[in-house]
């Protein structure tokens, strides 16, 4: 048919599409690196260049890990997510598993109440939240920024709508060689749902390294803040002077996540997308 | 909700229809158990989720400031005040212009690019994990990046339209042109999502159903659009739609960041109004009410969702 002969030309104009696109998408990111290299005298020049004459990443960086501390902010980072995410896994598990295959009265309940729970945006109970915060004395703390993420009710959604193909069988066999439920949920519910955590702990880790509404709201001191905070505080400071350094703490800042997003790119969009489903 | 189980199936296991049987004996003892599987969520979910929810539905009737000895019920008081507020109009149009703005864009520009990696077989994982790379970065770091970009003097983008012979702006400092680059941004850091939903939404497209309009003389590749895959992407469309409309109405990173609302509220939105009630004045009471005109517009979204949801997958 038709579409015998033009395929050459209508291959090349994919690519020259989608890479004209690719480089709008990629420009932040080349130009970031750029300015990261470049030294004080070549960022303040009306002549545009993307190689520097004069490579300066080194001094840069050094200069962003003297002005803040950035290795400090990374491990808040690495903190508070991991933290969220194992109490996550803690809190949604046992009550998964009691919703794909246990029956108790007030099931029902307990199931729409978590669907219902998915549909509150964050923003919206902020103030209560931070009040409560504020009457427990734990304002400007790891537990600010942790406690109100350990219930994550779209990871129990989740992994309760894994549990259901999980097959009874399995769950009754168990049973028989005296596992506890309790026991059933860590020990053959947990190995068999790895895939569904993974990817939901792809989803939380991401979103909650990239937070910056919440931290900004419960953090006060310097020695707490996380990566977002972090740039945003040196760029308030630094008020428009020194770019290559801020340039270079941004970098280091999306590096974790860019970095294990390139290595296992299939799992960190799948773990994403799952917001799709919020 | 159709893509969200798509995306979710690849990462659950096969499943087997081993489930429909009846609980056996000692069901009591296994009851009480599930009571103490359950209690911990259920408990958070109520300090941290539903009780706030009330908390902040009952608090916009009150005139409560944060370490203020006492409150009262002030009735519709801080909803008064608040639709009498010229600050919080304003706010409110550009936040619904900015959603009005970067949902067509995000959109659109994600269906494209989805189509095109679709259309051809090399190079595409290349080309997605590309795209999707703004969707992972810390969107702080990448707002500080393009604020640099947008350097009235120094920033790439002036520097290029200079060269062109175009005007140059001062992008987030002109009051015209601060909601449009915050825009801009927004479209950048959501194009990726919305490729990735487009694709799943394609890859499911049965390969007959083009085969058989090409037979019906559906030869051009417009008419294979418009007669197969525009109808059968219909529900991942309204799906990405409704889900970017409720992201951009929570837009406040890059506000917060690069403008804080100005040049002379050119880029107040609903969230950044209610942060800087809520916890740069306190006035936790007023806030509130911020908040729960918030809730509705995007409850009224989730709504057109779980409606259209619905006719896709059933939950149990």
């Amino acid at each position: 048919m038709s579409n015998a002969h033009p395929i050459p030309f209508r291959a090349i104009l994919r690519h020259v599409l989608l890479i004209a696109g690719a480089a709008l998408m990629l420009a932040p990111f080349i130009w970031m690196i750029s300015t990261a290299s470049k030294p004080q005298t070549e960022i303040f020049s009306s002549e545009l260049h993307l190689i520097p004459h004069q490579f300066a990443l080194a001094e840069n960086l050094r200069e962003a890990f003297a002005k803040a501390n950035l290795l400090r902010f990374l491990l808040n980072g690495v903190i508070v997510t991991v933290s969220i995410f194992v109490l996550q896994v803690m809190v949604a598990l046992p009550a998964a598993y009691a919703l794909a295959k246990l029956r108790f009265l007030g099931r029902e309940t307990l199931f729409a109440l978590v669907l219902f729970g998915i549909l509150i945006p964050p923003q919206a109970t902020a103030i209560p939240v931070f009040l409560l915060l504020h009457k427990a004395g734990l304002l400007d703390s790891y537990a600010a920024l942790v406690l109100p993420f350990t219930i994550s009710v779209f990871g129990i959604f989740l992994m309760r709508q894994f549990f259901k193909t999980v097959p009874d069988d399995l769950v009754d066999a168990a049973r028989m060689d005296g596992i506890s439920e309790f026991g059933i949920v860590w020990r053959v519910m947990l190995p068999a749902a790895i895939p569904a955590v993974t990817a939901f702990g792809i989803f939380s880790v991401v979103a909650h390294w990239n937070d910056y509404f919440w931290p900004l709201i419960v953090l006060n001191s310097e020695h707490l803040r996380t990566p977002p905070l972090a740039v945003a505080h040196f760029r308030n400071s630094e008020a428009g002077t020194s770019y290559g350094p801020l340039m270079a703490a941004a970098m280091v800042i999306i590096a974790p996540l860019v970095i294990a997003f390139l290595f296992a790119q299939r799992r960190f969009i799948e773990g994403i997308t799952l917001t799709g489903i919020k | 909700m159709s893509d969200g189980s798509m995306t979710i199936g690849a990462a659950i296991a096969p499943a087997s229809r081993a489930t429909r049987r009846t609980l056996p004996a000692h069901g009591s003892r296994r009851a009480y158990s599930a009571y103490t599987l359950v209690t911990p969520a259920a408990a958070l979910m109520l300090i941290m989720l539903l009780g706030p929810l009330a908390g902040v539905i009952a608090l916009s009737f009150t005139d409560y400031q944060l370490g203020a000895p006492h409150f009262s019920w002030i009735g519709l008081s801080n909803y008064r005040d608040l639709f009498a507020d010229k600050v919080f109009w304003t706010a409110l149009r550009n936040t619904l212009a900015y959603v009005v703005i970067v949902v067509p864009g995000a959109v659109i520009a994600g269906l494209a690019i989805a189509l095109l990696i679709q259309s051809g077989t090399s190079l595409r994982s290349l080309y997605r994990t590309i795209y999707f790379l703004p969707v992972m970065a810390t969107l702080i770091a990448m707002a500080v990046v393009w604020e640099f970009m947008l350097h009235p003097q120094f920033g790439l983008v002036n520097g290029m339209l200079r060269s062109a012979g175009l005007p140059a702006f001062a992008w987030l400092q002109d009051r015209n042109t601060a909601l449009y680059a915050l825009c801009a941004i927004g479209i950048w850091q959501a194009v990726g999502f919305n490729m990735v939903l487009f694709l799943a939404g394609l890859v499911s497209i049965p390969k007959q159903l083009y085969e058989a309009a090409e037979i019906d003389g559906a030869s051009s590749g417009w008419a294979r659009f418009r007669l197969v895959t525009w109808p059968m992407l219909g529900p991942v469309t309204t799906f990405v739609v409704v889900i970017s409309g409720i992201r951009s109405f929570q837009v406040f990173d890059t506000v917060h960041v690069l403008t804080k609302g100005g040049p002379s509220k050119s880029t107040e939105v609903l969230i950044h109004t209610m942060y800087t009630e809520g916890f740069e004045f306190f006035r936790s009471g007023y806030a509130a009410a911020i908040t729960v005109v918030f809730l509705v517009f995007v409850l009224a979204l989730t709504l057109i969702k779980s409606r259209l949801a619905d006719r896709g997958v059933h939950y149990t």
